[in-house]
């Protein structure tokens, strides 16, 4: 363990914070130090909130807040909003919801910009929950941005996903509903103040009685909550407990941990095989080449994939290696 | 049609070069805001990430904020007359928590008297009313790197 993971572990909320930046940052003496933190991992409990911008995210992340500090958790917020695509700078305004925590040594709260990663969070998403965690944080709440498929896969990060939508967007609704299912596991009505909350209570909790449950499977409540003036937190904190009760089950639990793994394992490689590949190809000066072959049409990039492709993962093969094993008599890294 | 821009953003970066992270708010109880907003919108346009911690901020908030957000420049707009406690309390309480690389900038209704006392005690820079927004950013870029 080098010094900024002993420190972080002892407590030290400033190290903490500069390792979530040079994570963000992508420095590589900081995933050093995360390898070395993995371990101490696993003890959060990780609460998704997804929805549309401006449905309550920010309001009801602060509200949930208050009331798990009274339940005497210490909590860590990662709040993540989009970068613009013009400028690739951002503006991060979650915090101006959540300024009544900003004194409390029992919060920490971490805004992050999604740099180009699609799916409502930033690459560095899971790697600062895990600091968080490492910090022993008993509830991590991640505020991500908007709503759409291509979260499916990654808000299996979290062990409960509460999903925000609000009256007034019938349509809304219909578009979201693809893989929407799959990542609730509670709907939350927000601003239920205004007209067309029940109407949108009932259109989702149709949408969900025409699920397919199996018997004694989770099937996701929905919610009415206010969270400008806090209305409803109580209850929605209560189904969070169902919920941590049904993924604290047997089998349950060992199910989700290793879907998380799954999906923390996948999407390292994925940015790891593609920096390789795209660098190993450029350095051996084939980059430049092929690309300039594609653009007048004399290659096609799924032959120069599947090439690419095959001849990494070939490798240990061609070096005496059975399938699957790694330990071939190739170079050492 | 992708254009050469559309396609640079979606291939994978090389080596992700680190952002500079500025914290924006409003210390005090002025609700005059427009300003902060202004310069908020300018430098994300600039490529910054923009922490905007809003209207109402305790000189500890925004310290706080600037540490758990490990931010590079602070950026506080004050219209209400309360600039010479404000920036000053600011100072001290990033001395203590050895946070004394982050560059304190800000503007508003600042009397000129008050300006070189300000920066004497470490405000690194004040912008008056009716300043062009690009020297703003203009400061920001040149001042203002990513820490190491
Ligand atoms: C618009 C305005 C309002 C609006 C505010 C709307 C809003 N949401 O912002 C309203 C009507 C609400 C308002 C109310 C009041 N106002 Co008023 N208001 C103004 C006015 C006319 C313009 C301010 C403005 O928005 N300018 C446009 C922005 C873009 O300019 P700016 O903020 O100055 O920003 C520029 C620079 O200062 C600098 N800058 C500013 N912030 C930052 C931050 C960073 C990081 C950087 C780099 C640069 C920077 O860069 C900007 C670009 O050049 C000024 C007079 C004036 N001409 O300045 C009075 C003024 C600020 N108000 C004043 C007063 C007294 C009030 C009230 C108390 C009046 C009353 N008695 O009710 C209330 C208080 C409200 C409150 N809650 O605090 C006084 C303040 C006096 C003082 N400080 O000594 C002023 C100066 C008028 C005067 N001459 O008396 N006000
Ligand atoms: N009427 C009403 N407004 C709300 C409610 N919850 C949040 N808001 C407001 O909706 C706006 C967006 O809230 P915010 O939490 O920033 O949304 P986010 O973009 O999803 O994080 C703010 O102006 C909030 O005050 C609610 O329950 N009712
Ligand atoms: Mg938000």
């Amino acid at each position: 363990m080098d010094a900024a993971g002993k420190e972080i572990l002892a407590g030290n909320d400033r190290a903490a914070a500069r390792l979530m930046r040079d994570l963000d940052d992508e420095i590589p003496a900081a995933i050093r130090t995360l390898k070395a933190l993995y371990r101490h991992t696993g003890r959060a409990y990780i609460l998704g909130v997804t929805g549309s911008p401006g449905a309550g995210k920010s309001t009801l992340v602060n509200r949930i807040t208050t009331h798990l500090r009274k339940r005497g958790k210490s909590v860590g917020i990662v709040a993540i909003d989009p970068t613009s695509p013009f400028s690739g700078g951002a503006i991060l305004g979650d915090r101006i919801r959540m300024q009544q925590h900003a004194l409390d040594e029992g919060v920490f709260i971490k805004s992050l910009a999604t740099r180009g990663h699609l799916g409502g969070l930033s690459r560095s998403t899971i790697d600062i929950v895990n600091v968080m965690d490492a910090m022993g944080k008993d509830v991590i709440l991640i505020e991500t941005v908007g709503v759409g498929q291509d979260e499916v896969e990654i808000v299996k990060v979290a062990h409960t996903n509460l999903v925000l939508v609000v009256p007034g967007l019938g349509d809304d609704i219909q578009a979201i509903k693809a893989g929407i299912l799959e990542i609730a596991d509670i709907f939350v009505v927000n601003k239920s103040d205004r007209d067309g909350a029940d109407k949108a209570k009932r259109e989702i909790e149709t949408m969900v009685s025409m699920g397919d449950f199996k018997e004694g499977e989770w099937k996701p409540p929905v919610l009415s909550a206010v969270a400008a003036t806090d209305k409803g937190t109580v209850e929605l904190l209560e189904a969070v407990d169902r919920h941590q009760e049904y993924i604290y089950r047997e089998g349950n639990l060992s199910r989700y941990r290793r879907e998380k793994a799954r999906v923390e394992l996948v999407e390292i490689l994925k940015t790891r095989l593609i920096e390789k590949a795209v660098s190993d190809l450029d350095a051996c000066g084939l980059l430049e080449p092929l690309l300039a072959d594609m653009a007048k049409k004399r290659k096609d990039p799924y032959t120069i994939s599947e090439k690419v492709v095959d001849h990494s993962f070939a490798f240990h093969l061609l070096n005496g290696g059975k399938p699957g094993s790694v330990k071939g008599k190739g170079k050492r890294r | 049609m992708a254009t050469a821009k559309g396609n640079r953003a979606a291939a994978p970066t090389k080596k992700a070069a680190r952002k500079v992270r500025i914290l924006v708010g409003k210390p005090g109880l002025d609700g005059h805001d427009r300003g902060a907003k202004i310069i908020a919108r300018a430098l994300r346009d600039a490529g910054v990430e923009v922490i905007y911690t809003g209207l109402h901020q305790t000189p500890e908030m925004i310290v706080s904020a600037a540490a758990q957000e490990d931010v590079d420049g602070i950026g506080l707009s004050i219209l209400s007359g309360a600039h010479n406690y404000l920036f000053p309390r600011i100072i001290q309480l990033l001395r203590e928590k050895k946070m004394g690389d982050v560059v304190l900038f800000g503007g508003g209704i600042i009397p000129d008297d008050d300006i070189p006392k300000l920066k004497k005690k470490g405000v690194d820079r004040m912008f008056t009313p009716g300043t062009p927004i690009q020297e703003i950013v203009d400061y920001v870029n040149e001042r203002i790197r990513p820490r190491k």
